[in-house]
Formats: C-alpha cells, structure tokens, sequence
C-alpha cells in the first residue's frame, strides 16, 4: 500500500480482559472506495468499527484520518471531524419522527445554543429551516420521501436502516462507516441498498462496510479487506481476495462459492 | 399547528390572570394558586432534565431550598432589594447544580445518579440546618420583604401571583424553545439512545450537564420567588420528600410535556387541600389517586390527551 489512503490503520490493538479482540491490524481506505471488510464472526470486525468511531478505545497503534489521529479522541468529535456510523443492531431514535432522526443528524454542523434558542428569528430561524429541507433531502435521498413524520420505531426493518443511513449523512461524513447495512433486508431491499451505495459514493463519501452478504461484498466493492481472529488475512481487489487460499481457508470453502 | 398551540398557550395565560379577579379575597385559594405557579416552574425545569434530556434527579428541593435561602440571605441581611436577589438566587443555584452535575454526570447514570441527588438533596438540607450564620439553622429567616416597584409593593396575594405567573409564562417559552430547536433535540437524542447520540456528534456529556445546571436554576428561581410570597422559611419545608413530589408532578403531567408539568403541579398542589376534610387518611387516599393516575396514564396527562385527540381525529 505505498499512497496514504484516507483512514489509515496502523498496528492496532484492542484486548477485552484477557481476550485481544484486534491485533496488529493494518488497513489502509483509498479516498473515493468502497471498501468492505469481512471475514468470519467474532473476527474483529464490528470492534475494529467501534475503535475507529471512538466507542472503544484503541490499546494500541493508530487511526490516522485525513493526517488526523483520532484515537483518544471522544466519539462526538470524531463525528464532527467526518467519521459517521451506523449500528448493526440498529441504534434510531426510536420515539423521535425518522425526519427528527435526520435532523439531529445536523448537530456538529449547525451552531444554536441554549441562548439562540431563545431568539426566535434570523440566524436561528434560517438554521432550524435549513436543518430541516436537508433532512427531507436526505429522507428523499435514500428513497423514503414520504415517512418523515411516521415514528422511527413503527418503521419496516429495512427503512429503519435507511433513515440511520440518511442520519448518518446529515452530519456530512467524508468517510461513512456502515456495520452490517443488509442484515435483516430481502433480495429487493438490498439490490435497493446497492444502488444506494453507489449514490452515495457518488457524493464524495468513501464507505466502509462490514457485510456478510457477499454477494452485495463481491458487487460492490473496490476494495476488501478480510479479517480473521483479530487480524487481516487479506486485502486487495474482490476477483484476488476471493480466490486468495487463505480467505477459502478462513471461510472453509464458504467463499468458493462466490468466485 | 404551531399557531394552534401558540392561541391555546394565549387563552390559558388570560385564563390564567383572571384568577386574582375570581378569587378576589379568599386569600387561602390565592396563595394555593402562588404555589402552583411556583412548582410548575420547578417542575418544568425538572421535565428539561427527565423529559427531554433522559436524566433523573431527586434533589431538586435542594436547588429550591438555595434558591430560597440565597434570596432570603440577600434581602434580610444585606438589604438588597427582591429584583436584586432574584438572578443572584437563580446564579446560586445553577452554580451548585453545576458543581454537582459535573462530576455526577461525567460518571453516573440511571439509578446511580439518582442515588448521587439523593445524597446531595440530604447534605443540602443538613447544611441548610447547621450553618447558622447563612440559614440562622431551624428557625428559619422570618422577614422576607415583599417585592416592589416604585411605591407598589405587591404584598397582596393577588398582585404577587402575577409576578408568579410572567415567571411561569417566561419560563415555559425558555423551555418550548430548547424543546423546538437544536440544544432540545440533542438532549432528546441523548434519552433516546445516547450512544447513537454521541454518534451524531452530539457531546452528550455537556449537554447532560446543561440539562441539569437547567433544572437547577428552575428550582432556584422558583424557591426565591415562594420566599417572597409566603416571607418565612424554614430548611424543613426543603427535604427529600418535597423532591419526590416534584419528580410525581413531572410523572403525572407527561415527562417531557410542558403543559403536563404545568397541569402536574397545579393539580398536585390542590388534590391535598380537596382531600384535607379526610384528616388523617388523606395521604392514603392522595397516594392511591396519584398511583391509580400513573397507572392509568402511563405517558401522564400530556399522553392522555394525546390519545384522546387522535380518537376524535378519526370519529
């Protein structure tokens, strides 16, 4: 990997008590790809996700983003400095309207604080508008123009992971970290997600995603990275990192199937 | 929508300021309806915390209590005037709410929190009891002047439940601001999942903080104005106890419903003077009605209507 991609990992490390969860693992994300990163369960994979967006703390090495190291840094600012994330166990506000969902999105790019809330009018009257017609664009964006007063939680499954797509959008990520975005879709659903995912792509944003689908992995993918007991095995384009014997090996044959 | 609440809002407040004029000279309703307006605000401050931003605080007769006793401090010793130790009994108690909240809510959550207040609320009434020389211990300030304006002292119950009720209009707005713009949305956020919170970029730490040093200055403004009403007060009327009401009223009302925690207070602060002719037994039956109220209304008053509004809306 000789040029510095966009999210850069170096050595690293996180253990549970005794267990080391992520060891020495270096990936490195090329600005503008998507990039899956997929191996068995329990392979590292959603805590590597969970070190980069700040939730874990990294025991060692580093997580260099645009020049920046974010470990040590609060998940909060993580976000505001273009990190977004979605949950595989999905994480919607679930009271809220999926149009607040969305809205709250904007938080680390708008500015009222408790004494401009106070003012009804100008600036804060301009941003609440604003914040709002982003919101329905991005409700629009992935396909949902119509549920934005409907509540997050009365929500199909699959819409349900879509508008935390959109809310991830509205905080403007230029890298959008996506755990598990297919689980729980049909067939229709996820060839819906693909084209989804391309569009975004098409905005500027690199992904990052962690699927067991691997027919969505091979379609969409530019880049793979596979992980296995904490570690990468492989990384490269998806034709090499399919027929790679130590991937076959890691998945038992599973990834035959799909080569 | 907006303009619909915004005319409901308009005729509760002209509701609101005919009570002097209705009740004119039965001082005893008067005075119930100076300490409804005056809870209302404390309990409002405590929907900020419970109902928007998802966090439980069981001190706040504490913060009613300084608030109170800051007040009564500056009036009676230092001879400052009401309008004077009002922002000064607000500052106090947002202070000390800071100073609590901010290592409490860096660390605490849920149960752990409320058990932090808890012990707080207690060291709070101790000090108010023993430190002598700022609360003169259990014989409480006497002497607490009226406010005044000009040559008008608003001594009369009547003319200071107006004063109660600006406060309780410009508090209520404070508080639909927050809940309609940003700072209201992230402290909703942070209720509903915080760790998806912080992953909107929402610092939910320091808006935890907010929330609270909020409640506290509710509670603040709300115990200097009570002292100025009834002119005494003891570190008795500040206990434990006084906090689980306000957390009943919020409860009853609809945790993060304005109008239920206006509606909490006023009703909790009249339901034990309609049920006085039961003497002794009162409590019982007040702790029966409110539990059969939750019970019943699980998302409080606010929810209640809310369903009662969408059965009308398809009828």
């Amino acid at each position: 990997m000789p040029e510095r991609g966009l999210l850069e990992l170096r050595g690293l490390e996180k253990r549970f008590g005794g267990v080391t969860a992520v060891t020495n693992l270096n990936m490195s994300v090329r600005e503008g790809d998507i990039h899956a990163l997929i191996g068995p369960n329990g392979s590292g994979k959603t805590t590597t996700l969970n070190v980069i967006s700040g939730i874990y703390r990294a025991d060692g090495g580093s997580i260099a983003f645009q020049g920046t190291e974010l470990s040590g840094m609060r998940p909060h600012a993580i976000t505001a400095s273009g990190v977004a994330r979605t949950f595989q166990n999905i994480r919607l506000f679930a009271q809220l309207s999926a149009l607040e969902n969305v809205m709250i999105g904007r938080h680390p790019r708008t500015k009222t604080g408790f004494f401009g809330a106070l003012v009804p009018g100008g600036a804060t009257a301009r941003e609440e508008r604003d914040t709002r017609e982003r919101a329905h664009e991005l409700l629009a964006f992935v396909g949902l123009p119509d549920i934005a007063h409907a509540q997050a939680r009365s929500l199909p499954y699959g819409d349900q992971r879509r508008v935390e797509i959109a809310r991830a959008l509205a905080t403007e990520p230029r890298l959008l970290l996506l755990d598990e975005p297919a689980a729980g879709m049909n067939a229709r659903e996820t060839t819906d997600l693909i084209g989804l995912l391309r569009r975004i792509r098409d905005r500027g944003i690199t992904l990052l995603l962690i699927e067991h689908d691997m027919n969505l992995v091979m379609t969409v993918s530019d880049r793979i990275t596979v992980l296995n007991f904490g570690t990468h095995i492989a990384e490269g384009v998806p034709a090499d990192v399919s027929r790679n014997p130590d991937v076959i090996a890691a998945y038992l044959g599973g990834a035959a199937d799909v080569a | 929508m907006k303009s619909r609440s915004f005319l409901l809002a308009l005729l509760i407040i002209a509701l609101a300021s005919l009570v002097p004029v209705v009740f004119r000279g039965n001082d005893y309703v008067l005075n119930l309806f100076v300490v409804a307006g005056v809870y209302a605000i404390v309990v409002m401050g405590l929907g900020i915390l419970l109902g928007f931003a998802g966090q439980l605080s069981l001190a706040q007769a504490a913060f009613f209590g300084i608030g109170a006793y800051t007040s009564a401090f500056l009036t009676t010793r230092v001879s400052w005037n009401f309008w004077e130790a009002l922002p000064v009994a607000v500052l106090a108690s947002a202070l000390v709410a800071l100073a609590v909240g901010y290592p409490s809510l860096r660390q605490l959550s849920g149960h752990y929190l409320a058990l932090a207040t808890i012990g707080f609320g207690i060291i709070a009434q101790l000090v108010l009891i023993n430190w002598k020389a700022f609360s003169n211990g259990s014989d409480g300030i006497t002497g607490i002047p009226a406010p005044a304006i000009g040559s008008y002292t608003f001594d009369s119950y009547g003319a200071y439940f107006y004063i109660v009720l600006a406060f309780v209009v410009l508090t209520a707005y404070i508080t639909a601001r927050l809940k309609a713009t940003r700072v209201g949305r992230a402290m909703h956020a942070i209720r509903e999942n915080e760790m998806a919170a912080n992953a909107m970029g929402i610092d939910a730490t320091k808006y935890k903080i907010l929330a609270f040093v909020l409640a506290g200055a509710y509670a603040g403004l709300a115990g200097s104005l009570l002292a100025h009403s009834i002119k005494f007060i003891s570190p008795d009327s500040y206990s434990f106890d006084q906090s689980v009401v306000f957390l009943v009223m919020l409860i009853l009302g609809g945790s993060s419903s304005i109008g239920g925690a206006i509606l909490g207070a006023v009703i909790l602060t009249f339901l034990p003077e309609v049920l006085r002719p039961l003497k002794n037994s009162y409590i019982m039956v007040y702790g029966a009605a409110v539990i059969a109220m939750i019970i019943f209304m699980p998302q409080g008053l606010a929810g209640l209507f809310g369903v009662l509004k969408r059965r009308f809306a398809r009828a």
